[in-house]
C-alpha cells in the first residue's frame, strides 16, 4: 500500500511536467501580453519592459528557464502586482482560501451526509421531500445570489442585533469575518452531498447483504451503520476529491463579494491579464491538488471496498 | 408431532403504479420439527415472498394479511423489534445468491459473530470461537484464516456454506433455504445438498425449502408444496407427488425434468406462459395451460381438498371423471 502510494506520487512528476508544458505554450499563443494597455506605450519603453523580464528572448529559452527556476522553487516575480513574487502572492492568499474552504467542506460533510442519510431512511416522507427541495434550493441559486442576500440579512438587517455579522473584509482571519462567506461556500456543498448520500444510500438499502443482515436479527440501526453506511460512500468521496480542489483553490465570487484577499481572484485576474507567471504558478498548484486528492480518494475506495487493493 | 412454524390464509400484495398485484393468495402451509418442507413452483409463483413474509422482509410497498405463527408468535403482527428477537436465533434464512447477498466490506468472521453477539450477547472472543467451529462444521477448509477473509475472496460454493453456518450459528427451529443451490455450479450444489441434508439430521431443525428443481426436493424434502400463480395447487409427500401427482401443473412439472435413463428428443414444456399476475385468468389460473381443461374450469376456481392419503389437490378434474 505505502509503495503503490508513493510510486503515485512520482508517477506525479512526469504529470505535473505535462501540465506545465501544455500550460505553459497555450498561454502563449493567446493574444496579447502582460504590458499592453488601452494607449499602447511607447516601443521603446516596451521593448525595455519586455528585456527585464526576460520576454524578448526566443519561447523555448523562456520556457527552459522557467522549468529551471522552477526546479528551484522560484515561480517567477508577477508581471502585473509589481514588486511581488508569485510565490508571495500565493503564499499570502493560499492561507486564506485554504481555511474557508477546509472549514466550508468541513461543514459540507457534517451536515450534508447526516441530512442525505436521514432524507433516504424516510424516503418519500415529509421530512425527506423537504430536505430535498432545500438540498435542490441550494443547488440552484447561485453563490452571487446567496452572498449578498446573506450580506443584506446579516449586515444590513440584523445589523443591529447579536446576530450582526461583517460583511466585507479577513481582518486578520478573526471569526466573524470568515461566517458568511464559509456559509456560502458551503452552501452548495451541503445541497450536493446530501442528494448524492440519499440515492447512494437509497440503493444500497435495496441491496441482498442488506436484506440479509436484516434476516439476521440485528436492529436496523445497526444493519444502516454497520452494513450498508461504508458501501453508500464510495459515490460521495468520488464526490469529494474535486469538490475539494474547487473549494480549496478558493472561488473568484465569494472571495469577491466579501473581499477576502483569497487566491481565488488570481485564477481570472491572472487569465485576463497575461500574468504568465501568476497564472502558471496557479495552474500548478490546481495541478498539484487534484493529482494528490484523487490519490486520496483512490485510498479511501481501498478502504471502503476491500475488493480494492493495489499492489 | 405439532408445527413449528404454521402459515394461515396468507395473502400478499403489492401495491404498484399499475394497480395492486396479489402474488400469494390465501396460502396456508405448515412444517414440523426436523422436516422438510420443499416449495415448488416457476418464478413469480409466490414460493419465496410466502417467506419474505414470515421473515418481515417483504418490500416496501407489500401488504400481508393472514397469520404467520413461530409457537405462539405471530410474525406477521409483530414489531420490527420484537421480530429482531427470532429473526436469525429462532427462524434464519438462507438466500439465493451467495455472491450478492455477504456484506462485502466485512470480513466473514465478524459477519457471523455478530448474529451470536446480538442474539446471545456473547463477547468478541466467544464470537469468533464459535464463528470457527460452524465454519468446521459446514466443511468450510482453514476455517480460521477464512474468518479473517473477504466475501469476494471467497468462491461461490464456500459463500453459500458461509450463509448455511450464517443461518445456523444460533441454532434455529426453523431455516428457510431460498433457491441455495441456484446460483452454483452443478457439483457444488450436490455438495450444499448434502450438508443441508445433514443439518437436518444434526439440529432437528425444520427445513423449507424453496426451489423450482424437482431434483432438489426429491433429494431433500419430506413433504411437498406446489404453487401456482400464488396458491398452492398441490401438497403432499414426496413419495406420494412424485409417483401419483394428481394436479396437471404437477404432472406437467415432473414430465418436464430432463431424465438421463429415457431418451428423448426433445426437452418436454408446459405450453404457455406463466400467467400475468395482474391478469389472472378466470376460474382456475392454470387453465389456459392445462391439457385437461373442460368448461367448470373457466368458470370456477377449485379450491384446495384433502385426499385420503393426506394429499391435498385443487383441481376438479377426479371430480369430473369420477361424474363420466
Amino acid at each position: 500500500m505505502w509503495a503503490y502510494f508513493t510510486r503515485r506520487l512520482f508517477i506525479a512528476i512526469p504529470t505535473l511536467w505535462v501540465v506545465i508544458t501544455v500550460a505553459f505554450f497555450l498561454m502563449r499563443l493567446a493574444p496579447g501580453g502582460p504590458f499592453d494597455q488601452e494607449a499602447p506605450l511607447p516601443p521603446e519603453i516596451m521593448a525595455n519592459l519586455k528585456a527585464a523580464y526576460g520576454l524578448d528572448q526566443p519561447l523555448w529559452w523562456q520556457y527552459v528557464n522557467y522549468l529551471g527556476n522552477l526546479l528551484q522553487g522560484d515561480f517567477g516575480p508577477s508581471f502585473k502586482y509589481k514588486d511581488f513574487s508569485v510565490t508571495e502572492l500565493i503564499g499570502q492568499g493560499f492561507p486564506v482560501s485554504i481555511q474557508n474552504g477546509a472549514a466550508a467542506l468541513f461543514i459540507a460533510v457534517l451536515i450534508g451526509i447526516p441530512l442525505g442519510a436521514m432524507a433516504a431512511l424516510r424516503q418519500n416522507s415529509g421530512a425527506d421531500h423537504a430536505a430535498m427541495t432545500v438540498a435542490m434550493t441550494g443547488i440552484v441559486i447561485p453563490n452571487f445570489v446567496v452572498g449578498p442576500l446573506l450580506a443584506l440579512i446579516f449586515g444590513i438587517w440584523l445589523r443591529d442585533t447579536m446576530f450582526a455579522l461583517p460583511v466585507a473584509g479577513w481582518n486578520n482571519g478573526a471569526l466573524p469575518n470568515r461566517i458568511l462567506p464559509v456559509i456560502c461556500l458551503a452552501l452548495p456543498f451541503i445541497a450536493y452531498i446530501a442528494r448524492i448520500t440519499r440515492a447512494s444510500l437509497i440503493e444500497t438499502l435495496r441491496t441482498n447483504y442488506v436484506r440479509t443482515a436484516r434476516a439476521k436479527g440485528l436492529p436496523f440501526r445497526m444493519v444502516v451503520l454497520r452494513h450498508a453506511f461504508k458501501s453508500a460512500m464510495i459515490p460521495v468521496v468520488t464526490y469529494l476529491g474535486p469538490a475539494t480542489v474547487f473549494l480549496l483553490t478558493g472561488s473568484m465570487v465569494i472571495e469577491t463579494i466579501f473581499g477576502l484577499p483569497g487566491i481565488g481572484r488570481y485564477f481570472v485576474q491572472g487569465a485576463l491579464n497575461r500574468d504568465y507567471t501568476l497564472v502558471m504558478g496557479v495552474t500548478i498548484l490546481a495541478a498539484s491538488l487534484v493529482i494528490f486528492l484523487n490519490l486520496l480518494v483512490d485510498m479511501a475506495y481501498a478502504w471502503l471496498d476491500p475488493k480494492v487493493r493495489y499492489e | 408431532m405439532t408445527s413449528v412454524l404454521e402459515i394461515d390464509k396468507l395473502t400478499v400484495s403489492f401495491s404498484t403504479p399499475d394497480g395492486a398485484v396479489e402474488a400469494v393468495t390465501d396460502v396456508s402451509l405448515s412444517v414440523e420439527a426436523g422436516e422438510c418442507l420443499g416449495l415448488v413452483g416457476e418464478s413469480g409463483s409466490g414460493k419465496s415472498q410466502t417467506f419474505m413474509a414470515a421473515m418481515g422482509l417483504l418490500a416496501d410497498n407489500a401488504t400481508a394479511n393472514g397469520h404467520i405463527r413461530l409457537d405462539s408468535m405471530d410474525l406477521l403482527s409483530a414489531s420490527e423489534k420484537k421480530l429482531n428477537t427470532v429473526r436469525g436465533e429462532r427462524i434464519a434464512m438462507i438466500f439465493q445468491d451467495p455472491m450478492t447477498s455477504l456484506t462485502p466490506h466485512m470480513k466473514i468472521g465478524r459477519q457471523l459473530a455478530e448474529v451470536l453477539i446480538e442474539h446471545q450477547g456473547v463477547d468478541k472472543e466467544t464470537g469468533r470461537r464459535r464463528s470457527r467451529e460452524m465454519l468446521d462444521r459446514v466443511h468450510i477448509p482453514e476455517a480460521e484464516r477464512r474468518l479473517d477473509m473477504y466475501p469476494h475472496e471467497l468462491s461461490g460454493g464456500l459463500r453459500q456454506r458461509v450463509m448455511i453456518a450464517m443461518a445456523l450459528m444460533c441454532e434455529p427451529e426453523v431455516i428457510i433455504a431460498d433457491e441455495p443451490t441456484t446460483a452454483l455450479d452443478v457439483t457444488v450444489q450436490a455438495q450444499i445438498l448434502d450438508l443441508l441434508t445433514e443439518v437436518k439430521d444434526d439440529l432437528g431443525a425444520a427445513i423449507v425449502l424453496i426451489t423450482h428443481d424437482l431434483g432438489v426436493v426429491a433429494g431433500l424434502a419430506d413433504r411437498v408444496a406446489v404453487m401456482y400463480a400464488g396458491r398452492i395447487v398441490e401438497q403432499g409427500t414426496v413419495a406420494d407427488i412424485f409417483a401419483a401427482p394428481t394436479h396437471p401443473y404437477t404432472q406437467g412439472l415432473l414430465a418436464c425434468t430432463p431424465r438421463l435413463d429415457v431418451e428423448t428428443e426433445a426437452l418436454v414444456t408446459i405450453a404457455g406462459q406463466p400467467p400475468n399476475l395482474q391478469n389472472l385468468p378466470s376460474g382456475c389460473s392454470f387453465h389456459p395451460r392445462c391439457p385437461h381443461v373442460f368448461d367448470r374450469c373457466k368458470a370456477e376456481r377449485p379450491s384446495l381438498e384433502n385426499l385420503s392419503n393426506g394429499q391435498a389437490k385443487a383441481c376438479f378434474r377426479a371430480a369430473q371423471e369420477a361424474a363420466e
